[in-house]
C-alpha cells in the first residue's frame, strides 16, 4: 500500500516541474519573447528617445531604462503566467482538477503556480541582464543580486494575478486588471522616468504599490550603487504576497471545490 | 495496519446547491473486492456523490469513510491509494501519452524515471492498448483511446480502489467492450471498484451490486439479479402493430397484467407468460417479442420513462 511518499513541504515540486517541462517544449518562442521585447524597448526608447533626453538622475537614459525594464518585465511575466496560463489550467484544461485526484491539495498546486510565476520572472530577468550586459548597461557583478528580488517580485505578482484568476469568468476579464492596475503601475512607478516630478498624490499612490519598491532595490544594484531601505521595500513585496496568496487559495478552493 | 471492514462507507450523506437538494440523505457501503455500480439518470446526483467521496466537494451533512480515512479531513492521504477516472477527461494536452503517465506518477511522489516506474508504464501502455501511441499527442487520440489512457493513468499508483464516473459514456460499442474487458481483468487482480453509469448492460455485466439513484435518493439496492426479482415481473412481452389498441381494449388476458405504453409499443409485464403468448399468436395484426425482464425494465419502472436531459 502506498503511504504519502512526499514530504508536505515538497508536494508543490512535481506541479512546478510539470510547468517547467511544458515551458521547455516551447522554449524558442518563449525565449524570443523574453529577449526580443526588452531588446526592442532598449534600442528604440533607450537609444532613440534617450538621444533627445540626455541624462536622467545622472544616468544615460538607456541605463536608467534598462534597470526599469528588468522590473517591468518581471512584473509582466508573472502577471501573464498567473492569469492567462493559470486560468487555462484551472478552467479550460481542468489540469488542476486532475492534480486534485492525486494526493495534492489546492494549496500545493497554487504554491507551485506562484513559484513558477517567480521562476518565469527570474528567467526573463536573466535574459535582460544578458542583453543589458552585452550592451554595456550594467555596472558590475552586483547586478546579479536583482535575481532573487525578481523571484520574489514574480511570486508577489503571481499571487496577485491568481486572485484575479480566481474571480475571472473568461480571458477578457484580465484586461480590467491590466488597465486598472498593471499599466498605471508600469507608467507611474519609475520604469520609464523618475516619479519625483509627479504630483504628490501620484507619488504616494505609487509607493503603496509593489512595483515601486522593486525598482527602488533593483535600480541601484544595476548601476553599481547600494539600495536604501531594503527592509521596507522587501516588506512591501512580502506583505502583498502574504495577503494575496491566502486570498487566492480561498477563492479558488471555493470556485473549484464546491 | 489499517482496520476497517468496508472500503467505502457513507452514512446520511446530503448536499444541496442553492435551493436544490442534489444528494439527499444517502447511505451506502462497499466491501473489499466488490464492484459497485451507482446507476441513475442524468442529474441524479452520481457525480456529486463521487466528488464528496474524493473529498472534492464538502458534504452538508453525513459521515464518510474511505479506506479507513475520514473524508474530507483525511482525503489527501486517502487519495494515495485510489485511482480516479473523472466524467470529463482531463488529460494534459501539453504532453504526449507516455508523458501524461509519467507526469501523473510524479504527483504521487513516484519517480517517473525509476526502473520500476518505467516498467509499470510499459505495462500500462499495453493494458490500455496504447503502446503504438506512446509518443502521440492527446489531441490525436480517439475518444476510446483517451478514456483508456485516463484509466491507465488512474492505475499508475497501483490503487486499491478505483472510482470511475461514466467510464464508457459516448464511446462506440467496440471501445466500450474493450474497457469492460479491462475492468474485468482488474477485478481478477482483487481491486475494489465504484462506477457510475446509465448503461444497464454495463451495470449488469460488471457490477456485483448496484444502487439505483434518482433525484438525489437511493431508490433501490442489491445485486442485479436481486433487483430484477424484487422489483419486476420475470417476463416481458413487447407488443406492437396495427391492432394494438383493439387488443388492449378487448383482451381479458392483458387486462390482468401490468401494461406500460411507450409510443407504439406496449410492454406487458407478467409472472405467467403462457396465456399471453398463445393469445398473441392468434392475432394477425400484432407483432410481439417475449424476453426475460432485465435491469433496464427495473430502471425504467423505478425512474420513469420521461426523458432526462
Ligand atoms: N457545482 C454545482 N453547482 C450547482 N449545481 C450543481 C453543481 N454540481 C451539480 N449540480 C446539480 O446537481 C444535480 C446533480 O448533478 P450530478 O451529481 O452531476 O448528477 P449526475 O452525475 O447523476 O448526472 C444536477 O441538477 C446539477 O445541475
Ligand atoms: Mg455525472
Amino acid at each position: 500500500m502506498n503511504g504519502l511518499t512526499m514530504s508536505p513541504w515538497l508536494r508543490w515540486y512535481p506541479v512546478w516541474l510539470r510547468n517547467v517541462r511544458v515551458w521547455r517544449k516551447l522554449l524558442g518562442p518563449a525565449l524570443l519573447g523574453n529577449i526580443g521585447e526588452p531588446l526592442l524597448y532598449l534600442l528604440a526608447l533607450g537609444y532613440g528617445l534617450g538621444s533627445f533626453l540626455g541624462d536622467l538622475e545622472g544616468l544615460p537614459y538607456v541605463v536608467f531604462l534598462a534597470s526599469g525594464m528588468v522590473c517591468a518585465s518581471a512584473m509582466n511575466t508573472a502577471s501573464f503566467e498567473g492569469m492567462y496560463s493559470a486560468y487555462t489550467r484551472m478552467a479550460v484544461q481542468d489540469t488542476w482538477i486532475g492534480m486534485l485526484t492525486a494526493p495534492l491539495s489546492i494549496r500545493d498546486v497554487l504554491i507551485a503556480e506562484v513559484i513558477w510565476c517567480g521562476t518565469k520572472s527570474f528567467i526573463s530577468v536573466v535574459a535582460i541582464l544578458i542583453i543589458a550586459g552585452l550592451l554595456g548597461l550594467v555596472a558590475d557583478v552586483r547586478a546579479l543580486l536583482v535575481l532573487p528580488i525578481a523571484l520574489l517580485l514574480g511570486v508577489c505578482f503571481g499571487s496577485m494575478a491568481l486572485v484575479v484568476t480566481a474571480v475571472a469568468r473568461n480571458y477578457d476579464f484580465f484586461l480590467y486588471y491590466f488597465t486598472l492596475l498593471i499599466t498605471p503601475m508600469l507608467l507611474l512607478s519609475g520604469v520609464f522616468f523618475p516619479i519625483s516630478g509627479m504630483p504628490e498624490a501620484v507619488q504616494v499612490g505609487a509607493k503603496l504599490l509593489p512595483l515601486y519598491h522593486a525598482i527602488a532595490m533593483m535600480r541601484p544594484l544595476m548601476i553599481g550603487g547600494v539600495p536604501q531601505d531594503v527592509l521596507l521595500h522587501l516588506s512591501v513585496l512580502i506583505a502583498y504576497t502574504l495577503i494575496a496568496f491566502p486570498l487566492a487559495t480561498r477563492l479558488i478552493s471555493k470556485r473549484i471545490l464546491t | 495496519m489499517d482496520t476497517y471492514t468496508d472500503i467505502v462507507s457513507l452514512d446520511g450523506l446530503s448536499k444541496s446547491y442553492a435551493e436544490q437538494c442534489v444528494v439527499n440523505n444517502i447511505s451506502l457501503s462497499v466491501k473489499q473486492g466488490e464492484y459497485f455500480g451507482l446507476l441513475g439518470p442524468n442529474g441524479a446526483g452520481k457525480t456529486t456523490t463521487l466528488r464528496m467521496l474524493l473529498g472534492m466537494t464538502p458534504p452538508d451533512s453525513g459521515v464518510l469513510n474511505v479506506l479507513g480515512h475520514a473524508i474530507p479531513e483525511q482525503a489527501q492521504q486517502m487519495r494515495c491509494n485510489i485511482g480516479v477516472v473523472p466524467q470529463m477527461d482531463n488529460l494534459d494536452p501539453d504532453f504526449s501519452v507516455i508523458e501524461n503517465l509519467r507526469t501523473y506518477a510524479s504527483y504521487f511522489g513516484l519517480k517517473p524515471h525509476s526502473a520500476a516506474m518505467q516498467q509499470r508504464i510499459e505495462e500500462l501502455l499495453d493494458f490500455a492498448n496504447l503502446r503504438a501511441k506512446a509518443e502521440a499527442t492527446i489531441e490525436s487520440l480517439s475518444g476510446g483511446m483517451k478514456r483508456r489512457l485516463t484509466l491507465a493513468r488512474a492505475l499508475v499508483n497501483d490503487p486499491q480502489l478505483l472510482i470511475l464516473d461514466e467510464p464508457t459514456t459516448g464511446l462506440d460499442p467496440q471501445a466500450r467492450q474493450l474497457i469492460w474487458q479491462r475492468l474485468r481483468e482488474l477485478k481478477r487482480a482483487g481491486r475494489t471498484l465504484i462506477l457510475t453509469t446509465h448503461y444497464m448492460e454495463e451495470a449488469q455485466r460488471l457490477c456485483d451490486r448496484l444502487a439505483i439513484m434518482d433525484h438525489g435518493r437511493i431508490i433501490a439496492e442489491g445485486t442485479p439479479a436481486n433487483l430484477i426479482e424484487q422489483h419486476i415481473e420475470p417476463h416481458v412481452i413487447e407488443v406492437y402493430g396495427a391492432g394494438l389498441n383493439k387488443w388492449l381494449d378487448n383482451s381479458t388476458v392483458s387486462s390482468q397484467e401490468r401494461v406500460e405504453r411507450l409510443g407504439e409499443t406496449a410492454f406487458v409485464y407478467s409472472h405467467d407468460e403462457a396465456p399471453l403468448v398463445s393469445e398473441l399468436c392468434q392475432i394477425d395484426d400484432l407483432q410481439f417479442l417475449h424476453r426475460r425482464a432485465n435491469l433496464e425494465d427495473v430502471f425504467l419502472k423505478l425512474t420513469g420513462r420521461e426523458l432526462r436531459e
